[in-house]
């Protein structure tokens, strides 16, 4: 069935819509049924830990939505790269269609990790380097966007976001090695690609679950924005009318036009 | 593991960490996503009303010339 999709042609707008119509009630379904499972692995068979008690277990959201927060301003990264080099301009609308849920990750990342910080560290924040650089990245989330509809040339304003987001990939790295680069309040990598995890089993599931979960959320709802900002830049083309006023009419614009030939002619006569 | 509800709501303690993490999570992931179909439905309204409006023009330029 994969092959079959042509999956190149997912650049142009009607070709996109057709696909996030079909993909989102997967991503939805997905993300509940993970975060189902996530949130009983997490709440009723991960353990206490021997030294945190239960207050780890906001670990289970903290950590999947700031590796979020971290992955979608990569993807910006990415989709702003094509947009500039090619101009291909679903590049952009992915791209701002992701900002917002990207920006509420980070935020939901800095708010969980300042209530876990709170019995743990004995304080709500720090200026240390990890989370001075998320804070960083939650601003590039919302200067990204500010600048995207700041400029009223639609096109402009795109370029010059997709260049802050460039610019502020380095941000990126930054984050995630902050705390082996500086002596930091924030504790060590749990979970890297090289060894195993330093943690129970059940804990790294629940975390593993709810990162599935907040991925396939996430996926949900940048297609669906996406679909929407397509609707809204393309209102004067065929493939939007087919869209909306398609179904009422029983036919797409052809048969649209083809009707108002019909009239015309039936007027002449 | 837990006891019972209270046990669980008590969290060993930690209550108001751990259900304000999970609360304001689970609130805004959920805002988020009316928000977002709200805001499709409005927009889808708009145009389909204006692309209407557009072709009752049509015809009507059509009819009347």
């Amino acid at each position: 069935m994969f092959r079959k999709i042509p999956w190149f042609k997912f650049s142009s707008p009607p070709n996109f819509y057709w696909l996030a119509d079909r993909l989102t009630p997967w991503l939805w379904g997905g993300a509940a049924i993970l975060g189902i499972m996530g949130l009983y692995v997490g709440f009723f068979v991960a353990p206490p830990d021997y030294q945190q008690g239960d207050s780890y277990r906001i670990m289970f959201i903290h950590v999947p939505t700031a590796w979020m927060g971290m992955f979608i301003y990569l993807l910006i990264a990415l989709y702003s790269v094509i947009f500039l080099t090619w101009r291909i301009k679903m590049a952009d609308v992915m791209a701002i269609a992701l900002a917002p849920t990207g920006a509420l990750m980070t935020f939901l990342s800095l708010w969980t990790g300042a209530l876990w910080g709170a019995p743990t560290w004995g304080t709500y924040w720090v200026w240390d380097a990890r989370l001075t650089s998320t804070l960083i990245l939650l601003f590039l989330y919302l200067g990204y966007m500010a600048l995207h509809a700041a400029v009223d040339d639609r096109e402009k304003g795109a370029r010059a976001a997709s260049l802050l987001a460039l610019v502020g990939v380095v941000n990126v790295p930054i984050i995630y090695f902050s705390v082996e680069w500086w002596h930091s309040l924030h504790q060590g990598m749990s979970v890297t690609l090289t060894d195993a995890p330093s943690m129970a089993a059940s804990m790294f599931a629940a975390m593993l679950l709810m990162t599935g979960a907040c991925w396939l959320y996430s996926a949900a709802i940048a297609l669906r924005r996406a679909q929407v900002e397509a609707l809204e830049r393309e209102a004067g083309n065929p493939w939007v009318q087919d869209e909306l006023l398609g179904a009422e009419e029983g036919g797409d614009a052809a048969t649209a036009a083809e009707a108002s030939g019909d009239l015309q002619r039936e007027v002449r006569s | 593991m837990w006891s019972g509800v209270g046990d669980f709501l008590a969290m060993g303690g930690y209550a108001p960490w751990v259900w304000g993490s999970y609360g304001v999570f689970a609130v805004l992931l959920i805002l988020e996503a009316v928000l977002l179909a709200r805001r499709r439905r409005q927009v889808r309204d708009r145009l389909t009303r204006r692309l209407r409006r557009e072709r009752a023009d049509q015809v009507r330029e059509v009819r009347e010339a």
